[in-house]
């Protein structure tokens, strides 16, 4: 059995515990680790070993999908970390998360008037400005996730970490508005 | 996700939506936000010269729970002293709105942005 259920999902893939991976590395490593756990392998084995298996693809897509994006990959190492449950730091990607009151009043302003430009282009079905909404967003969410690898493996900074990790929810929420927006006036 | 009558009744006619002038006198600005679902919620108050709010604003982005929470808190905190505002628990809005477990976090943040107000309030005015 080649996955480890005690190990972090960087042990999993052999990767450093780090913000700035190696994503060609994570790519091999979940390939080789999904082929060893792939159903087709184990069809003839007991149910035990079968069912072990199905846990471990599952482990081994769970670990992948949270390594390789740059928002989850640093929750998760801030979760690993202990921020996050508990804490009131307001993480946690689910629902019945803390409410956090502790951004900074100016960037929450920013957050509204993004929400309203994305609901006025919205209004007026101007495809135009919500294109270059997401083009601007991308920049700053760029250079937050820039920002963001700075904090984390240079500085070890994780207040700060956790900080950044809040806006890029933020403005993950935002994106998700704009593809809403640009989807519905496709239709 | 079912919504009780109460939140559909503020989400389908919001009460006190909009904005007061930064700069009129008596007006205090609350900003809260929610990582986790993204929600942003502004809540703004107007003061009288006896301390007593007399109006009061919001403006959320946020799902329907959300936005009858701020809609609830506009009306709760009117007439009230910034004191008596800051005794409005989160508990009561959520009860009053019936809110399910999972949109509880609506209510704390509606908690907290009445919090947030009333502290830019006394930072404005009393120098606190």
């Amino acid at each position: 059995m080649a996955v480890d259920f005690t190990a972090d999902y960087f042990a999993l893939f052999g990767l450093p515990r780090r913000f700035g991976i190696d994503e060609a590395v994570l790519d091999r490593a979940w390939h080789t680790l999904q082929a060893e756990v792939h159903p087709d392998r184990h069809a003839s084995r007991p149910d035990s070993e079968r069912r072990r298996a199905m846990q471990g693809a599952l482990r081994v897509n769970e670990a992948y999908g949270t390594l390789k994006k740059a928002l989850p990959r640093a929750q998760y190492l801030l979760e690993l970390a202990g921020f996050g449950h508990g804490h009131g730091h307001g993480l946690e990607l689910g629902h019945g998360a803390v409410a956090s009151s502790t951004m900074a009043p100016e960037f929450l302003i920013e957050q509204m008037q993004w929400r309203e430009a994305v609901a006025e282009a919205r209004a007026v079905g101007d495809v135009a400005a919500l294109e270059r909404l997401a083009q601007r967003l991308r920049a700053h969410a760029g250079e937050m996730t820039t920002r963001l690898a700075a904090q984390i493996d240079e500085r070890r900074d994780l207040e700060a970490a956790a900080d950044t990790v809040h806006r890029l929810m933020f403005l993950d929420k935002l994106r998700r508005e704009i593809d809403d927006a640009l989807a519905a006036l496709d239709g | 996700m079912t919504y009780s009558s109460k939140v559909l009744d503020h989400y389908e006619n919001p009460r006190n939506v909009g904005s007061f002038a930064q700069d009129e006198e008596g007006v205090a600005t609350g900003m809260v936000g929610a990582p986790a679902c993204g929600d942003v919620m502004k809540l703004q108050i107007k003061v009288g010269k006896d301390g007593v709010i007399e109006d009061a604003r919001f403006k959320t982005y946020g799902c329907g729970s959300a936005i009858a929470s701020s809609s609830l808190v506009t009306e709760w905190v009117k007439g009230k002293t910034l004191d008596e505002a800051l005794t409005i628990k989160n508990a009561q809005i959520a009860e009053e709105l019936a809110l399910p477990p999972v949109k509880i976090h609506c209510s704390v943040l509606a908690e907290d942005a009445i919090r947030a107000a009333v502290a830019d309030y006394k930072k404005k005015y009393t120098g606190e």
